[in-house]
């Protein structure tokens, strides 16, 4: 565990990612077998045992501490894990007590019952010092958060074992933890693990933003341009009758639309957009989308009030059939005929947009306010589907951002590399003469605003509730959003997407702030 | 007036806005804004501030304050030695030994029968730059709580000090560049590291040399110190610069060869505090109590009240009225986090 605890620190304080690839790199080659491969599932995300939830963690620490004093510091640290790695007091008869190695938790875990994984905690955390508290509850919650993906992994993989990442993406799905096949390929002592089965994840290709100056070297001629539709990226999988919709990190989110998956019966990988339809086709905002995400389970009403549809755009594989070496037209084609076929219900395509130039096809964006049209894609013509973000042939290229100046109002402190400072702001805007909270950002500024900010927020606080500081009216936040919609959940009757803090107006008096009919104008139906 | 039954010290001390205010004799403790009459506790800019008329402070404090603040640190200054008594007005005033940096105090105050103590800010580790705390019985014990939290234990400081020169010794290419508090921070530091044996030289960021002069003409040995300003890139590799925070996350650390980014601070104990500032070796070394010290040092004085100025007041409120202590958080602003 103190291996494992070591690197999770490391990580934790590297700031580059270059530097964390390399205390990776460091740690896999120079870790021994099993022990390596379970930080690599742990790091990933891969490892499945009874997990302790937060609640446990909770009543574990609750009995050794005054429960005031816990939730103050909680609140402070704003990490739970961390907050018990620092607060769990020593028992001094158990310091010396070998602390467990990080095969025999995953081991023990695996095989323990629900009932009994708090009390094998408790034990570990004695005989732990407070780096490895937070390495093991940060493994037991299921979630290390330490600044590493499960891309970031791969390439220190990759870079290990001097083999291209594409193919390691291609075998990952098939592998399972602690890695030994892996690990063996990679030292050079087998060959590559065989491809993942066949209803896995495909490793999506993403886009890059467009900047003025890459559109002055790129010639729109071998360009295709789409609609960027606001909703969630998914990967559809359906291959030898399993059926998978992936969101863009690769997680399974099937169990959520099973409204998609009965019109799954098909074979084939298709890259879309996941939306919520009012009728047939006719997309809805993304507010409507977001009462069907992060849900295990949905309801009746939910099908039937916020019905799911994807846009298909790219075609991975039809049938046994791999395009992603074909280029962007042959793969459309290709897609626009196996829809023809096909005709999958909930599903159609999402059409390419025409254009001349590239004043056109600004005006195009710039003229789209539907709810459902974040801005455009462009994409090269003769570009095969790599995984990744390769620089170029894919570009997103979003439509200006509305802005207003609102007022602060609340403050809470933020979670992650945020924490202890005041970083979730509420805003609102005027409404005769009281503000009316109209949105939340927590970010849009930099770390030494954030500074400025935070002391703002504690010499100006006028009431606190629990968390949550109310302050005096008196600073001006000029937000960014991509559009505004009507809401039944906030006082103000509206909803921004989007919402991040454009600029920090320390110079404008609060009473010249926008109102809350500027908003109202701004709505697009 | 009867000794019997004094007045409650909420009735002559106040806060207002330059500061806390001791009524029956006419001054403040570290005041925010420019007063007539002020007492210092320590040279830290967020304590000892500008354009006083009188001020009164041990002669360590005087020293910092007029090297940092030239005119502006007080236009009659008055030296109090510890342990030495002053009538001003009503009030009887005494300092004693705060062991957070070389000259603090803590202000007694005895009015009608009452005595009540400031603390200023405080720590109970050894410090060999300045005299230790004293705990000093009192009615009321006004004290700080900048790490007011029991997840704050710093852990013993010559451990974090050996983790320093144990990358050095790993890196012994790259240079490394710990991050310290121009005033106290920095010689405590340096003490530490030759405590621990480390004798090569060490090198400064300009803005940290004043003070060091200062402390070693109180007789603290600091041994061999050297401008990191002038110094060549390759003399800098695997050396050990320290430097005001602001520079080491700034691009005067950048020149450096793939520097070793420090920071010593109590901070550091949080993970993600350190994460912020871009830290990539945290040392846990404060100036401030830890949640431990505060809580033995409530223990210590005996004072049945206890006001708590700066810091995260809630949680030492809420321990001390546990223990029976009524306590209760004073509405400071203008203290800041940083210096810890």
């Amino acid at each position: 565990m103190n291996r494992f605890a070591t690197l999770i620190d490391a990580l934790v304080f590297m700031p580059s990612r270059n530097g964390k690839i390399r205390l990776l790199a460091d740690f896999f080659s120079t870790t021994p077998d099993p022990d390596r491969g379970w930080a690599l599932a742990a790091l990933t995300e891969a490892l499945t045992f009874n997990e302790a939830k937060p609640a446990a963690i909770r009543q574990l620490v609750a009995a050794r501490t005054d429960p005031e004093l816990f939730a103050l510091s909680y609140d402070y640290v704003g990490d739970l894990a961390e907050t018990v790695a620092l607060i769990w007091p020593e028992r001094h008869d158990r310091a010396n007590s070998l602390p467990p190695s990080l095969p025999e938790v995953v081991d023990t875990l695996r095989a323990a019952k629900r009932s009994q994984v708090m009390d094998l905690v408790e034990g570990w955390l004695d005989t732990l010092d407070s780096s490895g508290r937070f390495a093991l509850l940060k493994l037991i919650t299921g979630s290390l958060r330490v600044g590493v993906s499960a891309r970031l992994a791969k390439t220190a993989l990759a870079e290990l074992g001097k083999v291209d990442i594409g193919e390691l993406e291609e075998c990952w799905h098939g592998l399972t933890p602690p890695y030994l096949d892996l690990f063996a390929w990679l030292e050079g002592r087998s060959e590559r693990p065989a491809a993942g089965h066949g209803a896995g994840f495909r490793p999506l290709m993403l886009s890059h933003p467009l900047e003025e100056e890459d559109r002055a070297s790129l010639d729109p001629v071998d360009y295709s341009a789409e609609w960027k539709w606001d909703g969630i990226r998914v990967q559809l999988v359906s291959k030898g009758g399993e059926r998978r919709i992936y969101s863009r990190t690769g997680d399974d989110v099937s169990g959520a639309f099973p409204d998609i998956v009965d019109h799954m019966s098909f074979d084939a990988v298709l890259d879309g957009e996941l939306l919520v339809a009012r009728r047939e086709g006719e997309v809805a905002s993304f507010n409507d989308l977001q009462q069907r995400l992060n849900r295990k389970a949905v309801t009746a009403k939910m099908l039937q009030e916020f019905p799911a549809w994807v846009r298909l755009y790219d075609i991975l594989f039809d049938g046994d059939e791999d395009l992603r070496g074909l280029s962007f037209l042959e793969r459309r084609a290709r897609l626009e005929r196996w829809y023809g076929e096909v005709q999958p219900r909930r599903m159609d395509l999402s059409p390419l947009v025409p254009f001349a130039g590239w004043a056109e096809l600004e005006s195009l964006r710039d003229n789209a306010r539907e709810n459902s049209i974040e801005g455009l894609m462009l994409k090269r013509r003769d570009s095969v589907y790599t995984a990744g973000r390769p620089k170029g042939p894919w570009f997103k290229w979003k439509r200006g951002a509305l802005t207003l100046d609102t007022v602060l109002m609340y403050a809470q402190r933020g979670h992650g590399k945020r924490s202890s400072y005041y970083s979730d702001f509420t805003f609102g805007v005027w409404r005769g003469d009281e503000l009316v909270p109209v949105g939340k950002a927590y970010f849009g500024f930099t770390d030494a605003e954030l500074v400025e900010l935070d002391r703002w927020v504690r010499n100006k606080t006028v009431r606190k509730y629990g968390p949550v500081r109310e302050v005096e009216p008196g600073l001006v936040l000029e937000v960014a959003f991509d559009s505004v919609h009507p809401s039944t959940r906030h006082k103000s009757g509206l909803a921004m997407r989007f919402p991040r803090v454009h600029r920090i107006r320390w110079d404008k008096p609060a009473g010249e702030a926008d109102r809350l009919e500027t908003l109202q104008k701004m709505v697009v139906v | 007036m009867s000794p019997n039954n004094p007045p409650h010290p909420e009735r002559w001390m106040k806060v207002c806005p330059e500061g806390l205010y001791v009524e029956p004799g006419g001054f403040y403790v570290d005041p925010l804004r420019p007063v007539e009459r002020a007492v210092i506790t320590h040279g830290h800019s967020d304590h000892a501030r500008p354009g006083h008329a009188k001020v009164l402070a041990t002669p360590g404090t005087l020293a910092i304050m007029r090297q940092r603040l030239g005119e502006g640190a007080g236009g009659f200054q008055q030296a109090l030695e510890y342990g030495e008594a002053i009538r001003i007005g009503e009030v009887t005033v005494r300092l004693a030994p705060a062991g957070h940096v070389l000259g603090s105090a803590q202000v007694i105050l005895e009015h009608a029968g009452s005595r009540v103590v400031v603390s200023g800010d405080y720590k109970r580790t050894f410090d060999r730059t300045c005299a230790p705390f004293e705990p000093v019985p009192c009615d009321v014990f006004i004290t700080e709580a900048t790490f007011g939290l029991p997840v704050f234990r710093h852990p013993p400081d010559l451990g974090e000090v050996r983790k320093l020169i144990h990358s050095l010794e790993i890196f012994p290419e790259r240079t490394h560049v710990v991050g310290v508090y121009a005033l106290g921070k920095c010689q405590r530091l340096i003490t530490l590291l030759r405590a621990a044996g480390y004798d090569r030289p060490i090198y400064l960021h300009g803005a940290l040399e004043p003070i060091c002069t200062l402390y070693e003409g109180f007789g603290i040995a600091l041994g061999e110190l050297r401008p990191a300003t002038v110094a060549a890139k390759e003399e800098l590799k695997g050396a050990l610069v320290l430097a005001p925070p602001a520079a080491v996350a700034d691009r005067w650390a950048r020149r450096l060869t793939d520097p070793v980014v420090a920071m010593a601070s109590g901070w550091m104990r949080v993970r993600q505090r350190a994460r912020q500032r871009g830290v990539e070796l945290p040392l846990v070394i404060s100036d401030h109590a830890d949640w431990d010290e505060l809580t033995q040092t409530l223990d210590d004085v005996g004072a049945p009240e206890v006001w708590v100025t700066h810091g995260r007041e809630e949680a030492l409120v809420h321990h001390a009225t546990q223990r029976g202590i009524r306590a209760r958080a004073l509405a400071l602003v203008g203290f800041e986090e940083e210096g810890a």
